[in-house]
């Protein structure tokens, strides 16, 4: 295997446990904190660039091998279109379910009309 | 025109979605691809509002570096909270008045709000001038404001037009 490829390789697994750091940091969070609204940003976050980082590690890998594939695009894709949709709803709900975290309405406008 | 592609944008990325999905642009899926660019808007248009009018590519470049620097750096910074004591989080809502109208671009925002690390995005004010964000740790309300609208809306009122 020629330096370059020994290079990408290795690029590619440090970038595989980086990820994997983020996410459990991410599920920690999750575990940790100690109300709603501060666990939802364990999980929606971290994740985010735990995901992205096994995601490029991805690209890498398979490029390096011949078959280089988009779909890292694609799931990138879906997912920026996907976890602010799941985490608007849980807020939603949370603000639903418990109207006493809910903070007062805007300044200087009217809240509803 | 307008009839068959309500909405050319999402066309064009539902086509080239198809083709990435299928790894592959031979003509049985350039057609598969043709006729789901036709369909699903067509499907879909009793649920879409106004279609997005997009100018500058180049500011929705810049946008795109921006937002995935400020993921990277707050990753990291809400990877440190979490790892921290939690006392020192500083959890708030904050009401984000907001400069856009344009409904897409609303929702663009409040997409990128909530994949940066540290700010969600939770709600909307019903006339659609405040934007309620829950910020992870926010000593200060005045600069998580100002950076949003100037990192985040300022780019997308060039592009939404």
């Amino acid at each position: 295997m020629s330096t370059l490829a020994y290079a990408a390789d290795a690029a590619a697994a440090l970038l595989l446990l980086a990820g994997a750091l983020f996410a459990l940091v991410g599920s920690w969070g999750l575990v940790k904190l100690g109300t709603f609204l501060k666990r939802l940003h364990g999980p929606t976050k971290s994740t985010t660039l735990g995901v992205g980082c096994v995601l490029v590690a991805s690209m890498t890998h398979f490029a390096l091998r011949g078959t280089p594939s988009a779909h890292e695009l694609l799931i990138t894709l879906c997912l920026f279109l996907t976890a602010p949709v799941s985490a608007h709803l849980m807020v939603k709900a949370a603000l639903h379910l418990d109207p006493k975290i809910r903070p007062g309405p805007p300044p200087g406008g009217p809240a509803g009309d | 025109m307008r009839r068959w592609l309500p909405n050319p944008l999402v066309s064009l990325v539902l086509f080239l979605a198809w083709l990435l999905l299928a790894m592959s642009a031979d003509p049985a899926n350039l057609l598969l691809a043709a006729a789901l660019a036709v369909a699903v808007p067509l499907a879909t248009r009793s649920l879409a509002p106004e279609p997005a009018r997009i100018a500058r590519p180049a500011a929705i470049v810049r946008l795109g570096f921006v937002v995935l620097f400020d993921i990277v750096v707050a990753n990291i910074q809400v990877a440190r909270l979490i790892l921290g004591p939690e006392s020192a989080i500083r959890p708030r809502f904050v009401w984000v008045p907001l400069a856009v109208r344009d409904p897409n671009a609303i929702a663009a925002l409040a997409g990128i709000v909530t994949m940066t690390p540290g700010t969600l995005s939770s709600d909307l004010s019903p006339d659609r001038r405040y934007l309620l964000v829950h910020a992870f740790n926010a000593p200060d309300e005045a600069a998580l404001v100002a950076q949003i609208k100037a990192r985040y809306e300022a780019p997308l009122l060039e592009i939404y037009r």
